[in-house]
């Protein structure tokens, strides 16, 4: 896509992206959501580059302040922290002063103190990451709130299903899994929403949250009809600590009703793209044949899109700071 | 000392709109006749109401209490440790005095655990006027229906808390849309009327005057309203959270709207007002549980519930009356006459041979509300920033001025 293309898909300068943080895709306009996904195309082309740099962050600090175990997000913000130039500093808080006894508003601030640039955070608290960015000056990522929002994996699905299906808008879309607890739907749901996409969810009756038509989302227990036609079907992981309890009766059971396997990906249109955000339960929400064969899947090339999506955010959302024509 | 209240409307609960009226105290309590050597008190444009009495506090917040025209109060069995015991229970009856009064709440069962029975008779000797199962439900039925039994054969009003706890587990929001846009755990709102269709069952059965502390869904109320018509023993309270406010106000993960039970759907709250009109809410209290910055400058869900209520409890009910739904009367039934009543304290009205309890209102004065100037120990108040009508002038507690 050229920029002749997209120029008049937005305002100019800083009005294309009029926000302090990145908190959720609620309340984003579908053009400032465009927007990062055109930025980030430039960030995808240099990473298949042999040198793969960018000084635009130079100078800069950046924290990735995970209170949450993690391993993929969190290799992904600090490789487009560090591709961008930026000092990219990581804070395991998952293990140190919170167990203290610190509360998360005094390690805000200490945070704050210490001048960072930008902070991405990751919390098991719905909420959590809105609460520091209340407290702090620079600008605030949501890596992952609780069951609320995970941006950036929204938008790096969104440019992911972009790439390959080209315009989102009018896209049947289906999303299956743990929908109650999952930060992960609730961000693509209202993303691909936006965008013009037709949101499906399916999942076991006790795994989706009321008030989903509010959302513009038709709710499914039945995998199969959630699957007629659909142009992209996006598996949740199903978290170990629900695999067999109150919620589902155990992962075979699971599997047997929510699994994605050869026969039910029949059912959805015949080039249907295959999505997950890793890591998956192969087996349990996936098949294995369908998660490996790279002409259905692209969940190899969601950890690429990841990468670029985050420098797109680092580098818009530092624009102001950095004194950037038009972002003042 | 002796007063005479001059120039003021005096407004008896029950009776429609206050009337003219020279209030005479002595010794404390109301008078028939013009005492001796009387201070005179002039109460020039101001209405003079029985002091409210407020069923179910969980702090003793004496300048909060003050401002907002409380005089008694029934306080909550949940402290720490809670008032499972005669002793606690004395010690706490004696905590407001001599300007406030606490009536304590004894807890239902030890440790308010759900499982062993409190001592409720010690407790009431030593002063409870009333026993609760605190801020929890009492899950187990064989032991809400023991419960039930000592309380009536006490006769002691047992004030339940309505939800039914294993649809609500962890949940601090109601179930729909708000919660599942902010991802929060949330339960069905019928988790209410579950838990009160099993507790009028056991009413029934026991014979015991249940007040259902805080009721706030159509549903819940419906069951409330059978029960009262099918003439059971039972009566029901609520907050002016849950009539003036829907679960739209935790958006933005607002922990000063983080309540228990949660707001509801705007169907819920306006089903509450029309309970509020029709006669089915007996009750409007302000739930006081002040909370500082430690218990609410939280993530949503690891915050505390709870509201500091006291101040606003006065001028937000007023709301009721000026948009129409109750009279200026039937609000004082429901501040003050009938809490007094459920206590069994001669309290809550205006007549001769009652403790003179009484507060002079100006109905109409304007006043925002500002979590950051509140008399309360703490400002959450999900109210923050509204302008309201309605401020206490004075409060005379048994005979004495006090503001």
């Amino acid at each position: 896509m050229t920029a002749s293309d997209t120029a008049s898909r937005y305002p100019q300068g800083s009005a294309a992206f009029p926000h302090a943080n990145l908190l959720g895709i609620a309340g984003l306009q579908p053009w400032e959501i465009l927007f990062v996904l055109d930025e980030a195309e430039q960030w995808v082309a240099m990473n298949r580059q042999a040198s793969k740099h960018d000084d635009r962050l130079a100078g800069l600090t950046l924290i990735n302040a995970f209170f949450e175990n993690s391993t993929r997000t969190l290799l992904s913000f600090e490789i487009a922290g560090k591709r961008l130039g930026a000092d990219v500093v990581n804070m395991h808080a998952a293990q140190s002063s919170v167990k203290k006894g610190e509360t998360l508003i005094d390690t805000a601030v200490t945070l704050n103190a210490m001048r960072a640039d930008a902070i991405v955070i990751r919390h098991a608290s719905s909420g959590a990451v809105q609460l520091i960015a209340d407290k702090v000056d620079c600008p605030v990522l949501n890596a992952g709130d609780g069951s609320h929002e995970h941006p950036t994996q929204a938008l790096l699905d969104a440019l992911t299903i972009r790439r390959r299906k080209g315009d989102i808008s009018g896209l049947r879309i289906t999303i299956c899994g743990d929908v109650l607890h999952s930060r992960v739907a609730r961000s693509n749901m209202i993303c691909l929403g936006t965008l013009g996409a037709e949101v499906r969810v399916a999942g076991p009756p006790a795994l989706l949250p009321p008030g989903l038509d509010a959302l513009n989302v038709t709710g499914y227990t039945d995998f199969d009809a959630a699957l007629d036609g659909a142009d992209v079907v996006m598996m949740l992981r199903l978290q170990n600590e629900r695999m067999a309890g109150p919620f589902i009766p155990s992962p075979r059971e699971y599997a047997y009703l929510y699994g994605l396997d050869e026969r039910r990906l029949s059912l959805a249109a015949p080039d249907a793209l295959v999505m997950h955000p890793g890591p998956m339960n192969r087996g349990v929400e996936i098949s294995s044949t369908i998660a490996d064969d790279p002409k259905r899947s692209a969940i190899v090339e969601q950890v690429e899109m990841g990468v670029a999506v985050r420098m797109a955010c680092l580098d818009i959302l530092t624009r102001r700071s950095r004194g950037m024509e038009g972002w003042a | 000392m002796s007063l005479i209240i001059t120039g003021s409307h005096v407004l008896h609960p029950g009776a429609a709109d206050p009337a003219a009226q020279t209030l005479y105290i002595a010794d404390g309590r109301f008078v028939e006749d013009a005492p001796q050597g009387a201070q005179t008190f002039d109460g020039k444009g101001l209405i003079a109401a029985p002091g409210i009495v407020d069923l179910g506090v969980f702090a003793t917040d004496k300048p909060a209490f003050h401002f907002g025209g409380i005089t008694r109060a029934a306080l909550m069995p949940d402290r720490t440790p809670p008032l499972d015991d005669p002793g606690a229970v004395r010690s706490a009856t004696r905590s407001g005095k001599p300007d406030f009064w606490v009536h304590p709440l004894g807890a239902a069962t030890k440790g308010l655990a759900g499982s062993e029975l409190a001592e409720l008779a010690l407790m009431k000797d030593a002063g409870a006027r009333g026993v609760a199962t605190g801020r929890g439900w009492i899950a187990d039925s064989g032991v809400m229906l023991r419960v039930m039994g000592y309380a009536a054969a006490l006769d002691l009003p047992l004030f339940v808390h309505s939800e039914d706890g294993g649809l609500t587990g962890h949940a601090v929001a109601t179930g729909g849309e708000t919660a599942t846009r902010l991802g929060l755990p949330q339960a069905p709102a019928m988790a209410e009327a579950l838990s009160i269709a099993r507790d009028l069952m056991l009413a029934e059965e026991s014979g015991a005057h249940v007040h259902f502390r805080q009721v706030t869904t159509a549903r819940g109320f419906d069951l409330i309203r059978d029960a009262k018509a099918r003439g059971l023993r039972i009566s029901c309270g609520i907050t002016p959270a849950h009539l003036f406010l829907s679960d739209i106000a935790v958006t933005g993960f607002r922990t000063f709207a983080r309540l228990s039970p949660p707001l509801r759907a705007e169907e819920d709250r306006l089903a509450c007002i029309a309970a509020v009109a029709d006669g089915t809410v007996d009750v409007i209290s302000s739930g006081h549980d002040p909370r500082g910055p430690e218990d609410k400058r939280l993530p949503f869900a690891d915050a505390a519930p709870g509201m500091a209520g006291a101040e606003t409890l006065l001028a937000m009910a007023l709301g009721l009356v000026r948009d129409g739904h109750v009279s200026m009367g039937r609000l004082f039934e429901l501040l003050s006459g009938n809490p007094a009543r459920i206590l069994g304290v001669e309290a809550g009205r205006i007549a001769p041979g009652c403790e003179a309890d009484l507060i002079l209102i100006a109905p109409d004065a304007p006043w925002q509300v500002d979590s950051s100037r509140m008399a309360a120990q703490a400002g959450n108040t999900p109210f923050d920033g509204l302008p309201v009508q309605g401020r206490v002038r004075h409060l005379i507690k048994g005979g004495v001025v006090i503001k």
